[in-house]
């Protein structure tokens, strides 16, 4: 009896331990070789077939398409640099130089990776369509209202994802340090 | 006490085992990755335009807005596929992934280097099959051989102010993806 109550335990905790784990991690969306650039995350491998197992089972239930290593590299922020999450009720500042790249993309997702619904259809900026200042940097506003210059509307959601994506770019195809810099910085103003 | 750490080391061992395999198991089990969603949307061997993604419906998640969007959902079961991709004036790039949605190759309009971006994709028994004389001779084709028989082709054309979109999309809407029988 006690052998029986003892395996039947057993088996019941290992799934949990098991399924809970794999939960855990592709809903956060493990992978290894990721690149760290201040807020910025990028996973070059997954946008080749040395994609590890974790990033293979996150896209394939997310349903994503990688971007491939040939084409660009993409670095997600979910935090600003302090570590606050990206609330969309607050307003946050992206500024900066961005590292070489023949062309980029600024884009605002919710969690899942939606467009975020807005009235001026804003959904990211390009590295053509930017206002930059003198020296080639930029600012630009992510929050639920207008302001004057780049402003990215968030649409007041709970919490947001920001993209940034270098097309035909050096980074994370020749190296992996994060010497390659400088990402732009994301800090918090203010919250309403 | 020790009989029960022992029944508890057990579990961490085998739930250890079922999140390893479970992982491992997730491209198999998965009937929303992009393949599949794609499924509905596309024709075998053709290239197609995909909608815009919006804040109302977005074809897969995580999709860049500035990209106007061509998809070749390819079966390489009857023969070889010839992509042939006009550019854009800003930014074109052709990426090739598995049926499990691997990127095995990219390429973008700067490496390709000329008017078009034309390349062969094959699997490895048809790459194999080609007469090596038509190999040289057709030294300017690119070859790609794809790990597996069904796959995505999916072009790129960026469109650096919301103005040029349709100009992206006429590009791409000049796509050729088609099958070629293999020759006996």
């Amino acid at each position: 009896m006690r052998l029986f109550l003892g395996s039947c335990f057993t088996l019941i905790l290992a799934a949990a331990i098991g399924l809970g784990a794999t939960w855990v991690t592709l809903t956060r969306g493990v992978a290894f070789g990721a690149m760290t650039i201040g807020a910025w995350t990028a996973w070059p491998k997954s946008g080749s077939v040395d994609i590890d197992p974790y990033a293979r089972a996150t896209i394939a239930r997310t349903g994503e398409l990688p971007i491939g290593t040939g084409d660009g590299v993409a670095f997600y922020a979910r935090t600003d640099d302090a570590g606050n999450a990206l609330d969309g009720r607050c307003t946050f500042v992206v500024s900066g130089m961005t590292p070489a790249a023949r062309y980029w993309t600024l884009t605002l997702y919710d969690a899942q990776g939606r467009l975020v619904a807005n009235t001026t259809d804003r959904h990211g900026f390009t590295s053509a369509e930017i206002l930059r200042e003198a020296a080639g940097r930029f600012a630009i506003s992510v929050g639920p209202r207008a302001r004057p210059g780049n402003w990215l509307p968030s649409g007041g959601i709970e919490q947001f994802v920001l993209v940034w994506r270098l097309y035909d770019t050096p980074i994370g195809v020749a190296s992996l340090t994060t010497k390659e810099g400088p990402m732009p910085a994301v800090s918090r103003k203010s919250c309403s | 006490m020790i009989r029960l750490s022992l029944w508890i080391l057990g579990a961490l061992l085998l739930g250890g085992i079922v999140h390893l395999s479970t992982v491992l198991a997730m491209p198999q089990a998965a009937t929303q990755d992009a393949y599949s969603r794609l499924a509905k949307l596309t024709p075998v061997n053709a290239a197609v335009p995909l909608t815009a993604p919006s804040a109302q419906d977005t074809t897969m998640p995580f999709m860049d807005p500035a990209f106007a969007v061509a998809v070749c959902r390819y079966d390489l079961s009857s023969g070889a596929i010839k992509l042939s991709a006009p550019l854009s004036q800003a930014y074109t790039s052709v990426t090739f992934y598995t049926r499990k949605s691997v990127a095995y190759y990219a390429i973008n309009d700067r490496a390709a280097g000329r008017r078009a971006i034309e390349l062969d994709l094959m699997t490895p028994e048809q790459h194999a099959q080609v007469p090596e004389e038509e190999d040289v001779t057709a030294a300017d084709r690119l070859i790609i051989e794809s790990p597996t028989t069904t796959g995505l082709i999916v072009l790129r054309a960026l469109a650096p102010e919301p103005s040029l979109m349709a100009m992206a999309r006429r590009a791409l809407a000049g796509t050729q993806c088609r099958i070629e029988p293999v020759p006996q």
